[in-house]
C-alpha cells in the first residue's frame, strides 16, 4: 500500500537536514600596530547575530538580503569553513564536530558552489582532476553496483550538462566559457552524491544568457534525488524563480522566513517589502524606498535593527500606531504569523500590513 | 607549449640582445675619459704622440664612428673582445678567470636564499600571525633594508676581527693544497661572503613568497578544496603553493640572471676574485674592452634567464601555454 503523493503543504515541511540554531559569528576588528600599542581596539563586527534556519530534505531555500547582511557568513558556517562564536549547526540531528577529522564525513554530504567559477577552479588542474578531487578525498563508494572513479566523474560531468564528458577531461578551466566553468564547479560538487548543496550567489557572476541555464540545472538536480539546495542571493527575483522557501536577512538576523509565494506576494516585514519594490517580477516599479545608511555590522542599532531605515518609522505610521517606542528600543525575535511563515516586526501584532 | 609562444619569446630575447649590443657600443663612446691617454699615463713618459697615435690606430679608435661600430659588431659576434689595456691579456681569459669564483659565490648564495626564503615565506603565510610569521617578517624587512656592504663588514668584524673563525678575504690561502684540503680551504673562504649575500637576498624571497601565498590562500579554489574536505597539508601542497610559486618564480629567475653581475660590493669587501671585483677595477682603470665585454656578459645572462623564465612559465601555467 503506497501513500498518495502528499500535496505540498506549508505545515508539512518534511525531514530537517541542516538545522541552524542561534548562530553567531563575529569578526574581530583590527587596528594598526601603533594604535594597538596605544590600547585602541577595532570595532568587532557581528556578521551573524542569532540566526536560526532549517533546511528540509529536498527543498530549495533561498537566503536573501543585501550585501553585508551575513548571508554568506551563514553559508560558510554551515559549510564548516568558519567556526561560529555561538549556536549550533546540526546535520540530521547530529551537532557538527569542531575538528577537521570530525567534519570529514559531513564534508562529503554538503558541497559548495561559489559565485565566481573562474576563482573557484584551480587554474592548474584539468577538469578531470578538479571533478575527481572529492572522490580521491572521500573514496570511491564500493558496493554491488560500484563504479570506477572515471565512471563517476563522467556521470557527474554529464549530470552537470557537460556532454560528452570525455571531451572535457583534459581541458583546463581557462579553456571553458563562464557557464561551462560553473557546470564544472557543480560537477565537482555532485560527484560525491551530496545531500546538500550550498550555492553562494551561483549565477551573479555569469552572463545573463547562461544564468537561466545554470539555475535550471540546479533545479533539475532534484529530479530523482532528495538533494536540498541552499541558495544565497541578493536577488529576490531569483529567489522567486527557484526557491520553495525564502529567508530574508538583515544585519545578521533573519527578519522574515516562509514559503516563497507567501513571503514574496504577501510580505509582512517592511524590509522584505522594500526589497520587493525593485523586483520587476513582483510588480515593483517604484523607485527604491530604502533610505539611510547601508547597514554596518560594527554598529548595530538598538531595538529593531531596521528602524533607522524603516519606511513605517520614517512616515510616522509607527508613531501613530503606538509602536515607535518599541521599534527603537526593544529587540525582537521571529514570531509565527501563519503556518511556516515567521516575521520579526511589531506591525504584525497589530494585524497591519507593512 | 605553443610553438608560437616559444618563437615570440625567443624573438623578444634576440631583439633585446641586439639593442644591448648597440647601446653598449655608444655608451662607451660618450663616456668621459680617454683610454689611450690613460695608457700613456701608465706607461710614464716614453709615450710619444706618435706612439699614442699608433695605439689609437691599433685599437681602431681613429676611424669614423660607423666604421668602428661595424668592426665592433663583427668582433663581438665572433667572440673577439680584444685585450685588456691594463694587463695586456686577452679579455676572454681575464673574464674566464673571474667567472667561476662569481658563479660559485653568488650561485650558492642564490640557491641557499631561494630555498630558505621560499620555505620561510610559505611557513609564515600558512600560519599567518603566528610567532614564526611575525618574527620572520620582521627579520626579513630588517635584512631586506640592510645594505650588503655594511652587512659584510659587520660579519667581517665579528667573525674575522673578533673570533678569528674565518680567513679575512680572497678565495683561498694559496698554500698549494690539493684535494679535500683545498676544497675545505675554499669553503672556509666562501662562507662569510656567501652568508652576507644570503642574508641580503633572503628577505626579499620571504616577503614575496609570503604575500603571494597569502593572496592565493584567499582565492575561492582554496576554500573550495577545504570545503570538499581536502586535508590542510594537501590544500597547501597541491592548490595553494603551486599557484603562489608562479610570481615568485619570476623573481628567482630574475636573480639568477644577476648571478654573473655578482655583487660588486660584497666581492670588494671580501677581496673575492670574481667578476664584480673585475668590473669595479676595470671601471676605475677605464679598461674599456673589459668593461664592454663584462657588460655584454651581464646583459646576456639576464636576457637568457628571462627567456628561461618565460619558457618555464609556459610549462607551469596552462593559461600561458596556449597564449
Amino acid at each position: 500500500m503506497s501513500d498518495p503523493q502528499p500535496e505540498p503543504d506549508v505545515a508539512e515541511l518534511g525531514v530537517p537536514v541542516v538545522e541552524v540554531e542561534d548562530l553567531e559569528v563575529n569578526f574581530k576588528g583590527r587596528v594598526g600596530f601603533f594604535a594597538g600599542l596605544l590600547g585602541r581596539k577595532g570595532f568587532d563586527a557581528k556578521a551573524v547575530d542569532g540566526v536560526s534556519i532549517t533546511l528540509y530534505e529536498g527543498e530549495v531555500l533561498a537566503l536573501a538580503g543585501e550585501s553585508g547582511c551575513g548571508k554568506t557568513t551563514t553559508a560558510r558556517a554551515i559549510m564548516g569553513l568558519l567556526i561560529p562564536d555561538a549556536g549550533t549547526i546540526r546535520y540530521r540531528g547530529e551537532p557538527l564536530a569542531r575538528s577537521r577529522r570530525g567534519l570529514r564525513g559531513y564534508r562529503k554530504q554538503v558541497q559548495m558552489v561559489f559565485q565566481d567559477p573562474t576563482a573557484a577552479l584551480n587554474p592548474r588542474q584539468t577538469i578531470y582532476e578538479i571533478v575527481a578531487e572529492a572522490l580521491r578525498i572521500h573514496g570511491v563508494p564500493g558496493g554491488p553496483d560500484a563504479k570506477t572513479e572515471e565512471q563517476l566523474v563522467a556521470r557527474a560531468l554529464s549530470r552537470a550538462g557537460l556532454r560528452p564528458p570525455e571531451r572535457f577531461y583534459l581541458l583546463y578551466p581557462h579553456e571553458l566559457s563562464g557557464g561551462q566553468r560553473q557546470r564544472v564547479v557543480i560537477a565537482g560538487a555532485l560527484v560525491v552524491d551530496p545531500a546538500v548543496i550550498v550555492a553562494d550567489e551561483p549565477v551573479s557572476n555569469l552572463d545573463a544568457s547562461v544564468r537561466g541555464e545554470i539555475l535550471a540545472l540546479l533545479m533539475k538536480l532534484r529530479e530523482g534525488s532528495r538533494i536540498s539546495i541552499l541558495i544565497v542571493t541578493h536577488d529576490l527575483g531569483l529567489a522567486w524563480t527557484v526557491a520553495d522557501r525564502v529567508a530574508v536577512m538583515y544585519l545578521g538576523r533573519v527578519v522574515e522566513v516562509g514559503p516563497a509565494e507567501e513571503v514574496l506576494q504577501r510580505p509582512k516585514h517592511p524590509y522584505t517589502k522594500a526589497l520587493l519594490n525593485v523586483v520587476p517580477e513582483a510588480g515593483g516599479t517604484e523607485r527604491p524606498i530604502l533610505q539611510g545608511e547601508p547597514p554596518d555590522p560594527t554598529r548595530i542599532p538598538k531595538g529593531c535593527r531596521f528602524h533607522p531605515r524603516c519606511p513605517v518609522v520614517a512616515s510616522g505610521r509607527a508613531e501613530r500606531l503606538g509602536i515607535l517606542n518599541r521599534c527603537v528600543s526593544e529587540d525582537l525575535a521571529l514570531e509565527e504569523i501563519a503556518p511556516g511563515h515567521d516575521v520579526a516586526c511589531y506591525l504584525k501584532g497589530l494585524g497591519e500590513e507593512p | 607549449m605553443g610553438r608560437k609562444y616559444l618563437a615570440r619569446k625567443t624573438l623578444h630575447a634576440l631583439a633585446t640582445l641586439a639593442f644591448v649590443l648597440a647601446f653598449n657600443f655608444f655608451l662607451f663612446r660618450v663616456m668621459p675619459g680617454d683610454p689611450v691617454r690613460l695608457l700613456a699615463r701608465g706607461a710614464a713618459t716614453h709615450m710619444t704622440p706618435q706612439r699614442i697615435a699608433e695605439i689609437e690606430h691599433e685599437q681602431g679608435l681613429d676611424r669614423p664612428l660607423p666604421q668602428q661600430f661595424v668592426v665592433y659588431a663583427k668582433n663581438t659576434l665572433t667572440g673577439q673582445f680584444g685585450i685588456s689595456f691594463v694587463t695586456n691579456e686577452s679579455v676572454t681569459s681575464v673574464i674566464g678567470r673571474a667567472i667561476w669564483p662569481t658563479v660559485l659565490l653568488v650561485g650558492s648564495a642564490t640557491l641557499i636564499s631561494t630555498f630558505f626564503g621560499l620555505w620561510a615565506g610559505i611557513k609564515g603565510a600558512w600560519g599567518r600571525g603566528s610567532l614564526f610569521d611575525t618574527t620572520s617578517l620582521f627579520g626579513s624587512l630588517v635584512l631586506y633594508s640592510a645594505p650588503e656592504g655594511w652587512l659584510g663588514m659587520i660579519l667581517l668584524i665579528i667573525f674575522v676581527g673578533t673570533f678569528h673563525w674565518f680567513p679575512a678575504g680572497q678565495m683561498s690561502s694559496n698554500t698549494g693544497q690539493t684535494g679535500i684540503a683545498n676544497v675545505l680551504d675554499v669553503l672556509s673562504h666562501l662562507f662569510l661572503p656567501c652568508m652576507t649575500l644570503v642574508l641580503g637576498y633572503i628577505g626579499e624571497y620571504t616577503i614575496i613568497m609570503r604575500s603571494s601565498l597569502l593572496e592565493v590562500m584567499g582565492e575561492d579554489f582554496v576554500m573550495t578544496a577545504r570545503a570538499k574536505g581536502v586535508p590542510d597539508r594537501l590544500v597547501r601542497r597541491s592548490h595553494a603553493v603551486p599557484n603562489a610559486l608562479l610570481p615568485t618564480l619570476t623573481l628567482v629567475f630574475y636573480s639568477f640572471g644577476f648571478i654573473l653581475g655578482g655583487s660588486v660590493i660584497v666581492e670588494a669587501v671580501y677581496s673575492w676574485p670574481g667578476l664584480g671585483q673585475l668590473t669595479y677595477r676595470a671601471i676605475q682603470d677605464l679598461d674599456y674592452n673589459v668593461i664592454q665585454a663584462v657588460f655584454l656578459l651581464f646583459s646576456l645572462a639576464v636576457i637568457a634567464f628571462n627567456l628561461a623564465a618565460d619558457i618555464t612559465y609556459g610549462y607551469l601555467d596552462p593559461r600561458v601555454r596556449e597564449a
